[in-house]
């Protein structure tokens, strides 16, 4: 699976409170919890983010709160990937769960704002384009990219019921 | 084995070591009115409006409770009707914080516990495998029955020496957070021991497992023995009772050491967990709120301590004390023992049992540039409903002399 796009830049321990306040959790429309995605870290992100967009972050990415509007929002703002030096794991669980691709690198730090990347999940690799440099990242097991293809653990679920009824 | 490998392999049904990747069965799944609905969503997807347990599936109506605005009441409503559908357990607003009801009701030694709200290790100081997870999860665990684990690698935590006059086991937790950091027991398992933790009542156990989440942990935990049996004896499910402990011989990733004997106030400074201090360093910044509550310390005992502080003074003019009791429980307690007369008396307000100002969604939030000094367990940028706010975080003793001070006061001032 490859993804390609341009970065945006945060640091460490990005929380959950950040990634979407608490306030906004009872919003049902992902598209009305991504007007309010990162708000507490930048109130400027949601108007700046285009669909493609990479998140790059330092450790623990994720914390804090167990709320799967974190990943939802980031999603449905258009990211299409996160890429940090180490997840936080009730989140890196969370966005399996709803689909949004996610890669740990340890040399994530060597990326800044603005950046071109192209990634693919299945080997794990990161291209900079501007840097000219190739990082090694976590790959992403075949099973967790068929979860990610589905669009998250309850459509996958629901295909593989299907599939399950149509093989008799 | 460690605490952890024993109670998932008896929870699996086959014996299985740190790194196995392991299908359990689950004991108790929770969610509640901020995860909830989207739990409930999910299922309702998925084409699953069932629950395998429902006497041991609860929702619980806390972090908005009462509820503020009309979205969150229909939030609410949905997830009454949800519990009507499918015979699930409902608690109301009113009762209190889901992760204080868990261990007064629910939690025992031995269980697997899952809950969509990240501080659900709290039940783990009973000597269960409790931990948050997303809503999908606990969705998908709620109507299987089941979920899988990696089962994690555990840091041992031995603590030894005797509480100084005025340090608290939440002076102990800030201080292994400081130690570890914010992300330093990632996917492990924190098992706490040693001399200090074995004459520990379950109050303070319960302050520790609850910030395990906060070093990033999956789980803490703690042995069952007699301390634990007498709390559950005391709540009537002395039956639910059974002895826990790791083998002599378990595989552990890293041990830390503590002797309490030297540990000092421990202050949290905005706006991460890890980022502590001894109350000497940072005493006389000034603090606006002051919230004594939480799944963290908003038990009886916790109530107790600083109303010793603050009979017979009053709350400083210039700072506002709110005092959520976790749970109807403890409320009733604290009207009986007069707590709640002296912390009124000395100026201080009583909200609903519930997590009160804590996720910053219904109450107590901050003004623009203002500080508060909380015992609940995070203190993250807008946290509190505003991110120009600023929280400390300490014990209730450290809450309670600062309500008095005005500024962060070490509580040993207040000594007699």
């Amino acid at each position: 699976m490859l993804l390609e796009g341009r970065v945006w830049r945060f640091g460490d321990n990005v929380d959950t409170d950040q990634i979407i306040p608490a306030r906004y959790l009872n919003m049902v429309d992902p598209a009305e919890l991504a007007r309010h995605c990162m708000e507490d870290a930048d109130a400027t992100f949601a108007g700046k983010v285009q669909p493609g967009d990479i998140l790059v972050a330092g450790k623990n990415f994720g914390c804090g709160s167990s709320r799967e509007h974190a990943p939802v929002c980031l999603k449905a703002a258009g990211v299409s990937l996160v890429i940090a030096v180490s997840f936080a794991r009730i989140f890196y669980r969370n966005a399996i769960n709803i689909g949004l691709p996610i890669l740990e690198c340890r040399e994530a730090g060597r990326i800044a704002e603005g950046d071109r990347l192209e990634a693919d999940l299945g080997a794990g690799t990161i291209r900079n384009r501007r840097a000219g440099e190739d990082y090694r990242a976590i790959p992403f097991p075949a099973f967790m990219q068929e979860v990610i293809r589905a669009g998250g653990l309850v459509p996958f679920i629901r295909e593989e019921l299907k599939r399950g009824k149509a093989g008799g | 084995m460690t605490l952890a490998e024993k109670i998932l392999s008896k929870a699996a049904g086959k014996e299985v070591g740190a790194g196995d990747v392991t299908v359990v069965a689950v004991d108790v799944a929770m969610i509640q009115d901020g995860t909830g609905p989207l739990a409930v969503r999910q299922l309702e997807k998925a084409g699953m409006v069932r629950v395998a347990n429902p006497n041991k599936t609860v929702l619980f109506l806390d972090h908005a409770a009462p509820s503020p605005r009309k979205e969150l009441s229909n939030d609410h409503r949905a997830l009454r009707e949800f519990a009507g559908k499918t015979g699930c357990r409902l608690s109301e607003v009113g009762e209190g914080v889901c992760h204080q009801l868990i261990v007064e009701k629910y939690a025992a030694p031995g269980q697997v516990i899952i809950g969509a709200d990240s501080h659900t290790c709290t039940a783990g100081a009973l000597g269960a495998f409790a931990t948050g997870m997303g809503s999908t999860d606990v969705a998908v665990g709620m109507a299987l029955g089941q979920t899988w684990f990696r089962v994690p690698e555990t840091f041992r935590v031995l603590v030894r020496g005797s509480f100084p006059p005025g340090v608290h086991p939440k002076d102990l937790i800030l201080h292994l957070i400081g130690l570890l950091g914010a992300d330093g027991a990632t996917y492990k398992a924190l098992e706490f021991d040693g001399p200090t933790i074995r004459e520990m009542q379950m109050p303070g156990r319960f302050t520790l497992a609850n910030m395990a989440v906060e070093a990033g942990a999956k789980a803490g935990i703690f042995p069952s023995d007699g301390i634990t049996r007498s709390y559950l004896e005391q709540a009537g499910r002395g039956g639910e009772w059974l002895p826990l402990e790791a083998d002599p011989d378990a595989a552990y990733e890293r041990t830390v050491e503590i002797d309490v004997s030297d540990l000092e106030p421990t202050v949290s400074l905005p706006h991460t967990v890890d980022n502590t201090r001894t109350i000497g360093e940072v005493a006389g910044t000034p603090i606006q709120q002051v919230f004594l509550g939480s799944c963290t310390n908003g038990r009886l005992e916790d109530l107790a301590v600083a109303a010793a502080i603050l009979r017979g003074r009053k709350v400083h003019p210039g700072t506002r004390l709110l005092v959520v009791p976790a749970s109807r429980k403890v409320f009733l307690e604290a009207m009986d023992s007069g707590h709640l007369r002296t912390l009124v008396e000395a100026g201080g307000m009583v909200l609903a049992p519930g997590c009160g100002p804590c996720v910053g969604v219904h109450e107590g939030i901050l003004g623009d540039g203002e500080s508060s000094l909380n015992t609940s367990n995070r203190n993250f940028q807008g946290r509190m409903g505003n991110p120009e706010g600023f929280i400390y975080l300490g014990s209730p003793a450290l809450a309670a002399a600062t309500a008095v001070g005005g500024v962060l006061t070490d509580p040993r001032d207040f000594l007699e």
